[in-house]
């Protein structure tokens, strides 16, 4: 059972050649210097367009997480119980992900980095504590 | 001035629980005559149709097909899409509509039927983060409760007395879907569904309708209607942004809606008897306590302890069960228990209610409606 597939669109393939290329990418407003994802048109603070791309530096911290005990799809059921994160990186944009570490060991404000991972021939961007091997 | 303008003048509502061979406007339509028997009134006085979508499955002109199924060319017609906040917004709407003269009678109704029909939509995958596992709707509402957690120390038993106490309600209801009542023991016990919610954290998912009639005070005179209900405040606002983006996971605009509906009423938390707070999931109503000023932010688990929420102590919430207990329905079955506490006539009465709170709200707390009704 293969993973859902995320949509790549003319709006987003910059997010997942980035990835691709084992970066990950956030966009940034060249009017105003807001910084966000996913991947928008327009500005959500100026409301501009012309959003420009740019290379995360893979560090952040853990805002919340989830521990999945039940599967609400076939492709998930033999990795429970799994777990579902919210990460801030440091420049600001926060994206949904998994923590590479054991659930007991998650806790908000824990410092992740960056660990890009293929999946399925599609690479994510999941997180793993920071000063783990 | 709106205070006290606009009243609910009948209530009705069709069996909670399971109703297959049942569609949403069927529903819709029998929950509308038992409103309108309840008021006292004939259909052809209605001129307004406000009614919630249906969760489960969307249909474009829902407001149309469901105005044809009553047999009504409304003034006004219109579907609401605000998650579970739509039901009390679309009391707000109508009577700002009435206000305005551009209608006088107004039905606002729901039904939904995911219990025997599709379910689909509380599983569903969260766009392209679908790739991490990313589904449902509980999961969003327990990413807010382990951040609760995480910056509060909310204790589990907190939770846990929220839904002790919608078990309690609920097993007194003869209508309520979930009759069997809960110990602090039996939560802790039951196994993590998307942790750190447990099964009695989650709403029921339940078929069944609800709808109110609206009216001004002046005609719910007029036409003789006998136990109307006056809107004493309302309020909505709506934090909008996905659970993911939104800065902050532990307070939301509810406090902005409450803040106004207070004010419309002028009233404060210590004027109110007893409380409706939508229980879609047990973090919702600690948030919702320490959002309208019953307790500081953080300081629920205290509230909700030994009982003061239960029938009997200092503030009672969801007499009749709640989304826990009751009927999954999103929002409109506590407004109608709000109504009987008022009226003197609910199953577990609180004595000496004057002014009765009731808190809707949508997504994974997207949108938020609050009422105050009383005398």
């Amino acid at each position: 059972m293969t993973l859902p597939t995320p949509e790549v669109t003319p709006l987003n393939e910059a997010y997942w050649a980035g990835l691709a290329a084992g970066e990950l990418r956030f966009q940034h407003c060249p009017h105003c210097g807001h910084r966000w994802l996913p991947a928008r048109r327009e500005c959500p603070a100026c409301l501009r367009e012309g959003a420009a791309w740019e290379k995360a530096a893979g560090t952040g911290q853990v805002i919340s997480w989830v521990v999945y005990h039940t599967a609400y799809h076939d492709a998930f059921r033999d990795r429970l119980p799994y777990n579902v994160a919210i990460v801030e990186l440091d420049e600001g944009p926060r994206l949904i992900t998994n923590i590479l570490a054991p659930h007991e060991s998650i806790a908000a404000g824990m410092r992740v980095r960056l660990e890009v991972q293929s999946d399925f021939g599609v690479n994510l961007p999941r997180f793993a504590p920071v000063g783990a091997a | 001035m709106m205070r006290g303008k606009f009243v609910i003048a009948g209530v009705g509502h069709t069996a909670f629980g399971t109703l297959p061979g049942r569609s949403t406007v069927s529903l819709n339509v029998e929950a509308c005559r038992r409103a309108l028997e309840d008021a006292g009134i004939e259909k052809r006085a209605v001129d307004g149709v406000f009614v919630k979508t249906p969760t489960s499955a969307r249909e474009i002109l829902y407001g149309q097909t469901l105005s044809e199924a009553l047999g009504l060319q409304p003034r006004i017609g219109i579907a609401l899409d605000q998650g579970g906040a739509a039901n009390m917004s679309g009391i707000a709407f109508a009577c700002l509509a009435i206000e305005a003269g551009m209608c006088e009678v107004a039905l606002v109704c729901y039904a939904d039927n995911p219990r025997s029909g599709s379910r689909a939509t509380y599983a569903r995958p969260r766009g392209d983060d679908a790739a991490f596992g990313w589904f449902s709707t509980a999961a969003g509402y327990a990413m807010i409760h382990r951040r609760h957690v995480a910056e509060h120390g909310t204790p589990e038993a907190a939770f846990g007395a929220v839904a002790v106490a919608a078990r309690r309600h609920g097993a007194a209801n003869p209508n309520a879907q979930l009759r069997k009542p809960l110990t602090l023991d039996g939560y802790v016990a039951a196994a993590p569904l998307v942790a750190p919610l447990r099964r009695d954290d989650c709403a029921l998912i339940s078929d069944g309708a609800a709808a109110l009639v609206v009216m001004s005070a002046r005609r719910a005179r007029e036409l003789g209607v006998k136990a109307a209900v006056p809107i004493l405040g309302m309020g909505q606002a709506h934090t909008s942004w996905e659970v993911t983006q939104r800065p902050c996971l532990t307070s939301t605009r509810a406090k902005d809606a409450a803040r106004d509906a207070f004010a419309m009423a002028g009233l404060g938390p210590a004027d109110i008897q007893v409380a409706q707070i939508y229980d879609c999931f047990t973090i919702t109503v600690l948030m919702t306590l320490e959002d309208y000023g019953f307790c500081p932010p953080g300081q629920a688990e205290g509230f909700v302890r030994e009982g003061r929420i239960e029938h009997g102590g200092d503030l009672p919430l969801n007499t009749a069960g709640g989304l826990l207990s009751e009927t999954g329905m999103p929002g409109l079955q506590l407004v109608i228990e709000a109504v009987r506490q008022v009226r003197g006539t609910a199953t577990l009465q609180v004595p000496g209610v004057r002014h009765a709170l009731v808190s809707n709200q949508g997504g994974t707390m997207h949108t938020h409606a609050t009422l105050i009704l009383g005398g």
